[in-house]
């Protein structure tokens, strides 16, 4: 092995054999356990798409229309050290949080009459049932007709997507309450107050809390559409004027920025369900 | 809850009562609003409504906007299905998949319009990939977990009554899926609807949402009311639709009821 | 004069409904144990239910200590046979005192009494715990010590122990018949076990099948407790009950057979 003898050839033969002998090694490693498996194939797999990406935005298509990843992050790092990004979030957050607040705060005993009162439930039943359907973005422009292009609008779009959710998880968890619960209770001698407040309404949290989690999830997507309509500001607006003038790394970074603030909220929401209302979740 | 034939009449009767009372209010606050323009009275939508349907276009924008979810849709449950039995299917394959379904699942398909825009321009094509982006993770989702609540009893009668690898594949893991997909291909419909009035908002020429954006255009409000309520209309129609399919067509399928969801 | 009273009680589901029961007439004295058996879907569970006060009767009347049943009320306690009665949020400590909570009993009287409950229902150690946490036996033994801790006059149990696997069904049987010798309630008990209602009954209802079901006969358990299973007076009596009962299960069968 004296370095007279290896030259170029020997050496390219050397890293092949390093190479070689570190992929067998990684190979050992990952078919170790299931779990080491499961994580080898996670990174194996990130780095792909990575990978492809890069290929891809720099050899296959124009990339103008199609960032590097490379790119992507540096425009990330830009907009965010410009307050950029951190502005136009929390313009975004701060429609979401006021919208889903007020709709809640209506969600919650609109679903509880429901469920409890027969007439209440063929009073707006009907309501409820069609308008489930009528997807938010829907209502953007009559929002911008009545109360202009400001906060407004957006706001009532967010409270329009979470009062329908947490409304009707609240009004299924009502029922879903069990029977033999309740008629323990009445045995007892539990007044009509007691009733709902110690059995209807433990029983109905964990409902309300997948309605509110549900509406969380939508509220993005319903502020990004009507960002994108009819805004100056926001996520959205980000995005879709990144778009416009074909700043497409600042567009891509903006989109991720969206699928991670719907991560970081889903997983603050679980959080924070485990922490306060953990015995509400509890299966019986 | 209320049950029973009687009740069911009187609880029809009721929603008859409170929409011809809620109809009546809305008619008539709408003729004392300050801007009549703002908010039309329902009279004067079914008007505009019918005119629009005299004229034909009502029924081009519904058309235009249906067909643009059939095909996304169909694309994307079929992509999904498939990908859902592999990943039921191989734990390799999930393993490799799932975590971009978890992600992508955060991205819902409207934050794609502007990019799928600058892509593929605002054609039919740009419309049907969003759609069949919509569909096809719910489905997956939705068909994977299916593929792994096979009720492990009945792969196991299969085997012992000698039964193939692709035997068990075919006459049981698909059948005790069915019901998963279809609750995966409803849930993804409502989502389609969603997805594609964004879009025609944003960019169209035709369809419901293009409809409801012509509203400002021609400062004719009642046209977004009636883009609003065919909306409702479809949506109601297409998940009744699906859990007539479920009740109907594939009852013997256990769970078809629509009673298991992953969202 | 007798503590509980079923007088010529009907009872159909809805308006045009067939006739569950049909003629129904029981009494039951106080501090008696008392066990009703009867064919699947004779409709023992209704009568229960009726007795709780959670149905109303089509005819027909129920009367406890002579005044008509009104509706649930604490002197009538019901044990059901799914343990989805009890709250999954509370613990099991919580879940006895939930009855003293309801009539405004104090935190501490109430934690001792809910203690002792569930001490005399063997469960010492297991309070903190959620009932998810419970295995189906010590559930079933929380529901007993919540029915206990009211000091209710009468207890109705629906096939408490129907869905336990047989050993641990034995030794409830056992804590069960020593509690009722202690605190000599009247309580009323569905069961499709015959050995079950034997150890456990002073008196046994066999009902017939449904539909138009009524009691058919009573049989006095006269056995000294506390009882042995294996004895041959028990499996005397075991062999007459198996007798009455079999006759009732044997035209249900016939029935079914007939409409295939």
């Amino acid at each position: 092995m004296s370095d007279a003898r290896t030259g170029a050839a020997g050496r390219g033969s050397s890293v092949l054999q390093a190479g070689a002998r570190g992929l067998g090694r990684w190979w050992h490693v990952c078919t170790r356990s299931p779990r080491a498996e499961a994580t080898c194939i996670g990174v194996l797999s990130a780095v792909a798409v990575v990978a492809l990406w890069q290929v891809a935005s720099t050899r296959w298509l124009p990339s103008i229309l199609f960032p590097t990843p490379l790119r992507t992050l540096e425009a990330w790092a830009a907009m965010v050290w410009e307050g950029v990004l951190p502005y136009h979030v929390v313009v975004s957050l701060v429609r979401i949080a006021a919208g889903f607040v007020v709709g809640t705060l209506i969600g919650v005993p609109v679903g509880l009459a429901m469920g409890l009162f027969p007439p209440v439930l063929i009073l707006l039943e009907p309501y409820v049932q069609f308008f489930r359907f009528v997807p938010p973005v829907a209502w953007i422009i009559p929002a911008i007709l009545w109360f202009g292009i400001g906060e407004t609008s957006k706001i009532f779009l967010i409270f329009y997507t979470t009062v329908f959710l947490v409304l009707f998880n609240t009004m299924v968890g009502v029922s879903a309450v069990a029977r033999n619960q309740i008629r323990s209770a009445q045995c007892f001698g539990a007044s009509r107050r007691q009733l709902f407040l110690w059995v209807s309404l433990p029983g109905t949290l964990p409902y309300v809390l997948t309605g509110m989690r549900l509406a969380m999830g939508n509220s993005f997507a319903a502020v990004v559409g009507a960002e994108f309509i009819a805004a100056q500001s926001g996520l959205g607006f980000l995005i879709v004027d990144s778009g416009t003038w074909m700043a497409t790394d600042r567009m891509f970074a903006g989109m991720l920025t969206l699928g991670l603030l719907g991560i970081l909220t889903d997983q603050l929401f679980h959080a924070a369900s485990a922490r306060w209302a953990s015995r509400y979740l509890l299966l019986p | 809850m209320i049950g029973g034939k009687r009740s069911a009449g009187l609880r029809g009767l009721g929603y008859a009562v409170s929409i011809l009372v809620v109809l009546g209010l809305w008619q008539y606050l709408s003729r004392r609003a300050i801007i009549p323009l703002l908010f039309p009275s329902p009279l004067s939508t079914l008007h505009v409504g019918l005119e629009l349907a005299r004229k034909g276009q009502l029924q081009a924008d519904l058309w235009a906007s249906l067909g643009r979810i059939l095909a996304g849709f169909t694309l994307g449950s079929a992509v999904g299905v498939a990908a859902g039995i592999l990943m039921g299917a191989s734990r390799r394959v999930r393993l490799l998949l799932e975590p971009y379904l978890h992600f992508l699942r955060f991205l819902p398909a409207l934050a794609w319009i502007p990019a799928v825009m600058l892509w593929l321009g605002t054609g039919e094509g740009a419309k049907i990939a969003l759609l069949a982006y919509t569909t096809v993770f719910i489905v997956a989702l939705n068909t994977m977990v299916g593929v792994a609540r096979v009720p492990r009893n009945q792969v196991r009668a299969a085997r012992s009554f000698g039964a193939a690898r692709r035997q068990i594949f075919f006459l049981v893991t698909i059948p005790a899926t069915v019901a998963y997909m279809l609750t995966g291909m409803r849930l993804a419909m409502g989502n389609c609807f969603m997805t594609v009035v964004a879009a025609e908002l944003v960019a169209s020429d035709s369809g419901l949402g293009y409809l409801i954006f012509s509203s400002r255009q021609w400062m004719q409000t009642e046209l977004a009311f009636v883009g609003i309520f065919l909306l409702g209309f479809l949506g109601l129609i297409a998940d009744h639709m699906f859990r007539m399919t479920s009740t109907r067509l594939l009852w013997r399928y256990e769970g078809a009821s629509g009673s298991r969801t992953t969202r | 004069m007798a503590y509980i009273t079923f007088r010529g009680i009907d009872f159909r589901y809805g308006p045009k409904g067939p006739l569950t029961i049909r003629g129904f007439d029981l009494e039951l004295r106080r501090g008696e144990f008392f066990m009703l058996v009867g064919p699947s879907g004779c409709g023992k569970t209704t009568v229960l239910n009726i007795l709780a006060g959670f149905e109303a009767p089509t005819a027909g009347e129920v009367f406890v200590d002579g005044t008509p049943v009104p509706g649930p009320r604490r002197d009538r306690i019901v044990i059901f046979q799914e343990p989805d009665s009890l709250y999954p949020w509370l613990t099991a400590l919580e879940n006895v005192e939930f009855p003293l909570r309801v009539l405004g009993v104090g935190r501490s009287e109430r934690r001792a009494r809910a203690g002792e409950a569930l001490r005399l229902v063997g469960l010492r150690g297991h309070e903190t715990k959620h009932p998810g946490q419970l295995s189906g036996g010590m559930k079933q033994r929380v529901q007993i010590a919540r029915a206990l801790v009211l000091d209710a006059p009468i207890i109705l149990m629906d096939e408490p122990f129907g869905a336990l696997d047989a050993q641990t069904r034995i030794i409830l049987q056992d804590e069960l018949a020593q509690i009722a010798v202690r605190t000599r309630q009247t309580i009323l008990f569905i069961t499709h076990d015959i050995h079950e209602a034997i150890f456990l009954a002073d008196r046994i209802g066999v009902m017939t099948a449904g539909p138009e079901s009524a009691l058919k006969k009573v049989v006095e358990v006269e056995l000294p407790r506390p009882r042995t299973r294996g004895s041959a007076a028990f499996g005397e009596l075991y062999e007459h009950v198996h007798q009455i009962l079999s006759e009732e299960v044997r035209r249900v069968l016939r029935r079914e057979d007939s409409l295939l």
